[in-house]
């Protein structure tokens, strides 16, 4: 792999979160200078700002695309306790000859009390639809009804997941086969508080927490589903783990929440100590994570489902420049001298954990597993 | 054996401390993009964020040449799937030989397309060109046909493993034969300073007519030496090959091979070139002696030339099962005592023990790219040798190899297209991925989506197909392409988003007296029924076509039905009304009694309504100038007034009828 080329972003503060539309030919930039920057992709392959506007009062902690079905449609979240839908509208003319767009907010979701530490929209398959999670510790689910009017959204659902919350992640999954599903992460330190993921799944009538890590997590994701029967989720906590969740038969009069067989496929402190972002490829071939090392680190699993590390992206140690870097010197080709290796892990086995569970005596339809880990 | 194993690389990101600060990713479609942040909360001061960078992989897929490769090589590819399952394997195999050769011609011409570009030197030193990486898998590149060799065609007859190796090799040491033209094309051919390397170079390639013609110029040069010249001449000459194709046995052959060995043995103990040292080092060489061997090493290049020679003099039959032993000595005897084996090293002595496992698993670790493990296993699992080596795993395996190669074609802007039959026949899992894949295919063009839906379609993607549609609509509307907009909605069957097109078309309708894109319109047919505003944009229309061509009776009736069966929204019923009203003064009776009577009730039906809408567009579109000033807040009852007239006229026509 190689640094194939540098963007000048320009943010006059940290980015915090940057993100790709769903083809691959825009993508948004989010920072603490309270704006949101949108980059569209030349022909030739460079990257240009077409849009950067001031969204919020305070740090923009997170910018998310809408599937394109639903038009050009950004979604931030920040600081200053609230999240906006953002939508581009075809300019005047002499905007697109200077190759700028315009984006005008839809709506302002204001029922947050804390600071919005996360935003996604859900499935597409689900309609437009958009959650939130807050530090106080709330997941909102909102809703556009009538998707040509992004201004009307509402609110239907609002979870109170008792600890604050830094992540959430859809299961991108269409299937059938079982109920929609949001993993809710927690960064809370304290691990007398139990669990820090929860799982909902998204149904009229039961919402259920169905496995928990006690550290903190600061990231959260489901890989696409492929179609198998199990769901694999990554979670970004004091090391790199993922987990298979493996539905058990539900007794058919039963209408409690499905319960999983949880098993840890792999576990990784490569990154030393926290690890903060956790994220699949498109096929889930892939899983990258970044953390305290300041490294983003890849893994693989081989044909065996074995998991192991292929790739490193590591600074080269050059001091930090600021903004007073050149752009033209960073357009050089960096490239890394050995082969990368394409991967063919060889770690232990999976372990099988077993679990427990038990009902949660204060709620009726909450269950809470506990994971007790036995390693064969 | 030993495993090779390689630590993940690191790829430096330039002006980042990883000491300070975190490094924020997003994953691309081909690519991974990543950035300077902070996590934690208390960050501490920030400053700017000066980059973003772009980190990418594959670069050998923007190689035109080894695009080349990848395109014909699909086709192999596509040819071998295609062999049927219930041939028995003994039709099959020549088949298997067949692609194998295909696979080898197609690696050929690509590695010479690849030895003129880099011939010029312009171009050579064009950075990246060939980097370190391809000449990495350049190099498995040409030993695909050394593998395909080994395990695909392994042929029982010992005595053609030789001849394999050695075609083998003289596709590696090419440039010998560039050599060679450059010392005859030189003035005194014999006195070129190359001349020696050329003659043996011949003669440890096993090309003993070669080697004798260059040896002729030399002979001709030292007349005194001339019996000396003749005698190794002939001996090159009658050294026996093995030649499967004629009826002589194995042993005939050896027979013959022992007796020339020993004519050249008594030569060597007569002492018979002891005056010309080069010709004392080949008739060395033909007795196999290592040594001397060994002392051409810069000729030989490398220990698997060295290992090919050596059988060649002096275990012509070597078995298929004996060779990892020779290979394996040829190695330590080649390579010096404190030189590591090279992983690729390693590869080729698997290769050479049959370790076919051994041969994928280093290869996936030592190349960048899937090109090469991903065709051989695939290759191997067809002839049921996967299995035959024990890897119950077998099509998990190949298919686990080709999905990562096709999602590499994938991220490439025109090679996506050859990956779609690679995931065609992944049958677990291949489906999923061209779920996943296809539906991120930029849509550039109206006809590259169009290329991408025929390709869901024939695989009775719907969903991919309704998504696609969607958003070309969703696209289209952005843009104001209206007709556009609603062919794509029709086509992904979008109800909600025609209904919501089709207002548009009639607010334009409105407010320009005119329709756009009136072929569309016109040829709905049953797609109309998509949604009932669709329907009524299209019987609307119908409407004015029927006007136009002035067949007043039919159009009358269409009008009359849009309201009466409801299919026409009420804001739209005054402006209906407005256009029955020149039907209505036309000099010949055309609503009848009872359909004027309906007409009347809907003009009441919209009067009796709280609100009066007010007619919103102008009154000539259908060349219709009312007599006298209309004014929108007394429109209706003018209008009423004006039925009222007309029904007279009607009566009285009829009492005259």
């Amino acid at each position: 792999m190689f640094v194939a080329r540098s963007i000048a972003a320009d943010h006059k503060d940290l980015i915090h979160d940057v993100s790709y539309d769903f083809h691959g030919r825009r993508m948004a930039t989010c920072s603490s200078d309270q704006s949101v920057k949108v980059w569209d992709k030349s022909e030739s392959g460079e990257w240009h700002c077409t849009a950067s506007w001031k969204t919020h009062s305070g740090s923009v902690w997170r910018v998310t695309w809408a599937h394109p079905e639903f038009g050009q449609v950004l979604a931030s979240c920040s600081f200053d306790r609230t999240a906006a839908v953002w939508e581009e509208i075809v300019g005047e003319s002499n905007d697109k000859q200077r190759g700028q767009s315009h984006w005008i907010k839809r709506t302002t979701l204001v029922d947050s009390r804390t600071s919005v530490t996360d935003v996604k929209f859900a499935p597409k398959h689900m309609g437009l639809m958009l959650t939130t999670c807050s530090a106080d510790g709330v997941v909102r689910v909102y809703e556009a009804p009538d998707v040509m009017n992004l201004s009307q959204w509402s609110l239907q659902h609002e979870i109170s997941c008792k600890l604050n919350c830094s992540c959430i992640s859809w299961n991108p999954s269409s299937s059938r086969a079982h109920p929609p599903m949001i993993a809710v992460g927690s960064d809370d330190s304290n691990v007398m508080y139990g669990g820090k993921v929860q799982i909902y799944e998204y149904n009229e009538n039961t919402r259920s927490t169905l496995m928990t890590v006690t550290d903190a997590v600061h990231d959260i994701a489901f890989s696409p589903n492929l179609g198998r029967s199990f769901h694999v989720l990554a979670i970004a906590t004091k090391d790199v783990r993922i987990f298979k969740l493996v539905p058990l038969r539900k007794e058919s009069s039963s209408t409690g929440p499905t319960k999983f067989e949880v098993q840890i496929v792999a576990q990784f402190d490569n990154h030393n100590s926290q690890v903060w972002r956790v994220s699949w490829n498109i096929t889930s071939t892939l899983l990258a994570s970044s953390g305290d090392d300041g490294c983003v680190r890849l893994w693989k699993a081989n044909y065996m489902d074995n998991w192991k590390c292929t790739g490193i992206l590591k600074g080269d140690g050059s001091p930090v420049n600021g903004s007073s870097g050149q752009p033209g010197a960073m357009n050089t080709m960096v490239g890394s001298t050995a082969a990368p290796s394409a991967g063919w892990p060889d770690a232990d086995p999976p372990s099988l954990v077993y679990i427990q569970y038990y009902t949660h005596p204060s709620t009726v339809h909450q269950h809470s597993v506990y994971i007790q880990y036995y390693t064969i | 054996m030993e495993e090779v194993d390689v630590e993940p690389t690191t790829t430096p990101i330039p002006g980042f401390d990883s000491n300070q600060k975190h490094l924020g990713f997003v994953w691309g479609p081909g690519d991974i993009l990543v950035y300077e942040t902070i996590y934690k909360a208390s960050g501490g001061s920030a400053g700017g964020c000066p980059f973003v960078h772009e980190v990418r992989k594959d670069e050998d897929i923007y190689s035109p040449i080894l695009r080349k490769l990848f395109n014909e090589s699909h086709h192999i590819f596509v040819g071998l799937q295609r062999i049927r399952e219930d041939l028995p394997s003994k039709n099959k195999k020549p088949q298997f030989v067949s692609i194998s050769k295909n696979y080898r011609s197609v690696i050929r011409a690509c590695m010479e397309e690849l030895q003129q570009v880099a011939g010029i030197p312009s171009l050579s030193t064009l950075k990246g060109f060939i980097s370190m990486m391809s000449h990495l898998s350049l190099w498995c590149k040409q030993n695909f046909n050394i593998f395909c060799t080994l395990f695909v065609v392994c042929d029982p007859l010992a005595g053609s493993l030789v001849l394999h190796l050695l075609d083998w090799v003289r596709l590696h040491k090419a440039d010998v034969d560039e050599k060679a033209r450059e010392v005859l094309a030189s003035e005194s051919p014999a006195e070129h300073q190359a001349y020696w390397d050329v003659v043996i170079s011949y003669v440890l390639q096993g090309r003993m007519d070669e080697a004798r013609q260059v040896l002729v110029k030399q002979a001709a040069l030292q007349p005194a030496a001339r019996v000396m010249f003749k005698l190794l001449d002939n001996l090159l000459m009658k050294m026996p090959i093995f030649n499967p194709g004629e009826t002589q046995t194995l042993t005939e052959f050896d027979v013959k091979w022992r007796h020339w060995r020993e004519e050249v043995d008594h030569c060597l103990q007569d002492q018979s070139f002891a005056s010309n040292r080069h010709l004392e080092d080949i008739c060395k060489i033909l007795v196999g002696d290592e040594d001397v061997l060994l002392e051409y090493k810069e000729l030989l290049s490398t220990w698997y030339h060295f290992l090919v020679t050596r059988l060649l003099f002096s275990h012509p039959t070597v078995k298929p099962t004996e060779l990892h032993y020779y290979a394996q000595s040829s190695m330590h005897m080649f390579l010096d005592t404190r030189s590591v084996p090279e992983p690729l090293d390693s590869i080729l002595l698997a290769a050479f023990e049959f370790d076919i496992h051994q041969v994928i698993k280093d290869c996936s670790i030592a190349l960048n790219n899937w090109w090469f493990v991903g065709h051989l296993t695939d290759l191997l699992d067809h002839c049921k040798l996967l299995q035959s080596h024990n890897l119950h795993f077998g099509s998990n395996l190949r298919e686990f190899l080709l999905l990562e190669y096709a999602s590499g074609l994938f991220t490439h802007h025109s090679l996506w297209q050859l990956a779609v039959d690679y995931f065609d026949h992944c049958p677990e899992f291949g489906r999923v991925y061209l779920e996943l894949q296809i539906e991120r295919v930029p849509l550039d063009t109206e006809r590259k989506a169009l290329k991408v839906i025929r390709i869901c379609e024939q695989r009775q993607m719907t969903e991919q197909v309704r998504s696609i549609c969607k958003i070309m609509a969703k696209k289209a509307l952005r843009n104001n392409r209206l007709g556009s907009a609603l062919s794509w909605s029709i086509r992904a069957k979008d109800a909600a988003f025609a209904t919501l097109i089709s207002e548009r078309f009639l607010q334009d309708y409105c407010a320009k007296g005119t329709f756009s894109d009136l072929d569309l319109i016109d040829n709905l047919g049953p797609a109309m029924l998509l949604s009932d505003r669709l329907t009524f944009l299209g019987k609307y229309r119908e409407f004015h076509r029927l006007y136009g061509e002035k067949r007043f009776s039919d159009a009358a009736k269409l009008l009359l039905s849009l309201m009466t069966a409801k299919i026409a929204p009420h804001s739209f019923w005054m402006t209906l009304l407005t256009d029955a009203l020149p039907l209505l003064e036309q000099k010949e009776v055309i609503f009848s009694a009872d359909q004027t009577h309906e007409l009347m009730f809907c003009l009441e039906e919209l009067t009796s309504g709280k609100s009066v809408p007010t007619p919103d567009r102008p009154m000539q579109v259908l060349g219709y100038t009312p007599p006298y000033p209309l004014s929108n807040v007394c429109f209706p009852f003018n209008l009423l007034i004006h039925c009222f007239i007309i029904c007279s006229n009607l009566y009285s026509c009829l009492a005259r009828g």
